[in-house]
């Protein structure tokens, strides 16, 4: 028989296989939903959703739609995983990186720490965070001011808000600021390939940095001052903090309980990284004269790097799944307001579940595309 | 060609299944709830995750509460024995998913009969076993005495995907109050997450409120606010589209109250049979032919009244002696001031 054909055939019933029982699911999903009375269809969305939320960061009250309510959940699930994944990638790193100090102290330490929150489930160690934290942290009434100005307490952390007079101003110069450092990186470079001689790039920016905005201060009218959170009673023993900007303890405890388990791997991703660079790699480049800094900078961290985005990446999605997490503690995510409350409010199970699913693999494709996009800018370019 | 006569039979096999599975499925007999429940030997019956004199479970796994007879009731009128039913534990985002599904055939989960909820979601309500309000806890030592010292600012901790979210609005609103809603997803947290202080109030049906009181660290900390915000008629409920089923529920749930009206008790049923009143005949089956209509034999709700009990009997189990809401309130029969009233069994 045909070679061709041979190979093809396995295949399209694979394919017909795949469609049937897809077919049948949908077809007996809708005879089933017909017999009980279930209409199918997403009108709801635009109905008015009469439920409000406790964390928004978009205006929204229970006069909006179900699909602002969606929005709300979508951006507090985002909110939380950029916050926990910039927080994991500190302490990862970090922690990677002393698990391979010489000091013994700083890497037994390292090591116990990736040990212990790497093995404990997250739901206990997110349940651990929230009733310890809730049950350690002081009312509104008893809480001392750190630093004069945040209060930390068991009904969230109170931090004076900015009131910004000309804010566009002080962006603008900050955004000048940074165009005027990357052009005078290019032009660096260009100076150091052409003539041999490096220009103090670094301190110019910051220099830059600093000053730009200083100068829009005192000559652009921008002037910024501190709401301070006040005491405020509600009743006898009950207590709030009114001005400035709360954050619940939920978002504080998730964030917190995310990133201390997720930097445990991706501290063991760097160690891999670092440790998968051949010793002979660092003896040459310190025999052709680089110093120690440029060693790290020019030859490790390059080919380290390969080795550390892929699983990173991976670590990246598990955090932004596990966020949905937040449910068993009252953070407003996506899974607790849309397919939490939405789902219960309207009935409509198959509709809600999966925008819910498709959401959730639009939010890991976007960063797998981010990552891939950034490893192919470190790989090896081959000339 | 020979090499795929194996994948061939599996694929043709497979796909036979699934069409008999449908032609099953589509065969929609009249009251294959009954049949179903017959043929397996239990009832299948959702409630709480633990709501004492509702549905809670004891150490044993031993299923106690108003909700948990109402359950009993039916499998003691289906089956002839109140222990032949399996519960499981839903939480209120489950709990409807679970029947429509079908992997339950009665709720009985402290459910709120609205219209919305009958109409929409291919539900029907059977009755009211617990008339419930929402209101509201607060702790003892605030001195708040009443809703309409809430300030702005106030956080209120709740369930998701009860009325209450709702409820809770709309009380806020027309008081004009800003509050922080904290919704949780389990009752427990919800308890654990006020009694540790992130709190003002606590807020739920108001018989929720008084059992979950009970496991507090401290309960006499705490006191139910006297206002009740709204209408929480608590019942069974099956899915829409078995009406035998349907009707097996409700007068299972209405034989427990009307036995409670004519004075028979699970001690004097069986004595009850001689009674000069033909009402009374008819529920312990001695007369009439009422549970040919369900295809049940005659002595369906003499059975109920026999191994759960009357309505007073239950209440008095569940919810009194417990001392969760010693009042029966509105949960008193019409004859002794409350609301209680049910279409006669005749």
């Amino acid at each position: 028989m045909d070679l061709k054909l041979q190979k093809i055939i396995p295949q399209l019933i694979t394919v017909l296989v795949v469609v049937l029982v897809f077919g049948f699911f949908t077809y007996n999903a809708q005879i089933n939903m017909e017999n009980r009375g279930i209409d199918f269809g997403y009108g709801f969305l635009s109905q008015e959703s009469s439920f409000d939320v406790q964390f928004s960061l978009i205006e929204y009250d229970g006069s909006h739609s179900y699909f602002r309510a969606y929005l709300v959940g979508l951006l507090n699930t985002i909110l939380v995983s950029v916050i926990g994944i910039i927080f994991a990638t500190i302490l990862g790193v970090i922690v990677g990186v002393a698990r391979l100090s010489p000091n013994y102290l700083i890497n037994q330490f390292a090591a116990f720490y990736v040990e212990f929150f790497r093995n404990i489930p997250l739901l206990l160690q997110i349940f651990f965070w929230y009733f310890a934290a809730l049950r350690a942290l002081p009312l509104p009434q008893d809480a001392d001011a750190i630093l004069g100005v945040f209060y930390l307490t068991i009904k969230g952390l109170y931090v004076p808000a900015f009131i910004w007079e000309n804010l566009n101003v002080f962006l603008y110069s900050l955004i000048a600021a940074i165009v005027a450092i990357v052009v005078i990186r290019i032009h660096a470079r260009k100076v150091q390939e052409t003539q041999g001689k490096q220009l103090p790039v670094f301190w110019i920016a910051i220099g830059l940095i600093f000053i730009l905005p200083l100068l829009s201060f005192l000559i652009g009218g921008v002037s910024l001052s501190f709401e301070i959170p006040k005491l405020k009673q509600l009743a006898t023993t009950s207590f709030i903090y009114e001005g400035g900007v709360s954050l619940p303890p939920e978002l504080i405890a998730l964030t917190l309980s995310l990133a201390l388990y997720t930097a445990t791997f991706i501290a063991e991703c760097v160690r891999a990284g670092i440790q998968g660079v051949g010793k002979g790699q660092k003896e040459a480049a310190a025999s052709i004269g680089l110093n120690p800094n440029q060693v790290l900078k020019l030859v490790v961290m390059p080919q380290a790097l390969r080795i550390i985005i892929p699983p990173t990446t991976n670590q990246y999605l598990n955090l932004t799944k596990n966020s949905s997490l937040a449910a068993a503690i009252a953070y407003p995510d996506l899974v607790l307001v849309f397919a939490g409350t939405a789902l219960m409010q309207t009935g409509k199970a198959i509709e809600i579940v999966s925008i819910t699913m498709l959401t959730y693999l639009s939010l890991s494709i976007s960063i797998s595309i981010l990552m891939n996009w950034y490893n192919k800018k470190i790989a090896i370019k081959e000339k | 060609m020979f090499k795929y006569v194996k994948q061939l039979t599996s694929l043709v096999a497979m796909v036979a299944v699934l069409f008999t599975f449908t032609t099953e499925t589509m065969a929609a007999k009249k009251s294959k709830t009954l049949k179903n429940t017959q043929k397996k030997g239990f009832v299948r019956c959702g409630v709480s995750q633990g709501l004492p004199g509702f549905s809670n479970a004891d150490a044993a796994g031993n299923w106690t509460g108003i909700d948990v007879d109402v359950c009993r009731a039916v499998a003691a009128a289906v089956l002839g024995d109140a222990n032949k039913v399996k519960f499981t534990p839903l939480s209120a985002k489950e709990r409807f998913t679970a029947l429509t599904s079908g992997e339950i055939d009665i709720l009985s989960r402290n459910t709120t009969w609205t219209l919305s909820r009958d109409a929409d979601i291919g539900l029907t309500f059977v009755g009211v076993n617990f008339y419930d309000g929402q209101g509201f806890m607060v702790r003892k030592s605030s001195g708040i005495t009443s809703t309409s010292q809430f300030k702005d600012g106030i956080s209120a901790c709740t369930n998701i995907g009860t009325t209450t979210e709702l409820n809770m609005r709309d009380f806020f609103n027309s008081k004009g109050i800003s509050y922080e809603p904290v919704a949780f997803e389990k009752a427990d947290e919800v308890v654990a997450a006020y009694d540790a202080g992130r709190c003002d109030t606590y807020t739920t049906d108001k018989s929720g409120l008084a059992a979950q009181r009970t496991k507090m660290s401290n309960p006499d900390e705490h006191i139910v606010l006297p206002e009740t915000v709204s209408k929480e008629p608590l019942g069974p409920v099956v899915r829409q589209g078995d009406s035998v089923w349907e009707d097996i529920v409700r007068w299972s749930l209405n034989a427990m109250i009307e036995a409670e009206e004519y004075g028979i008790t699970s001690a004097n049923a069986d004595s009850m049979k001689t009674s000069d009143n033909p009402a009374v005949k008819r529920l312990v089956g001695a007369e009439g032919e009422l549970g040919a209509a369900f295809g049940l034999d005659n002595e369906w709700s003499l059975r109920i009244i026999k191994q759960v009990g009357n309505y007073g009997e239950s209440y008095k189990r569940n919810i009194a002696d417990t001392g969760i809401l010693p009042d029966r309130g509105p949960n008193e029969l019409w004859t002794k001031g409350g609301i209680l009233y049910v279409p006669p069994a005749r």
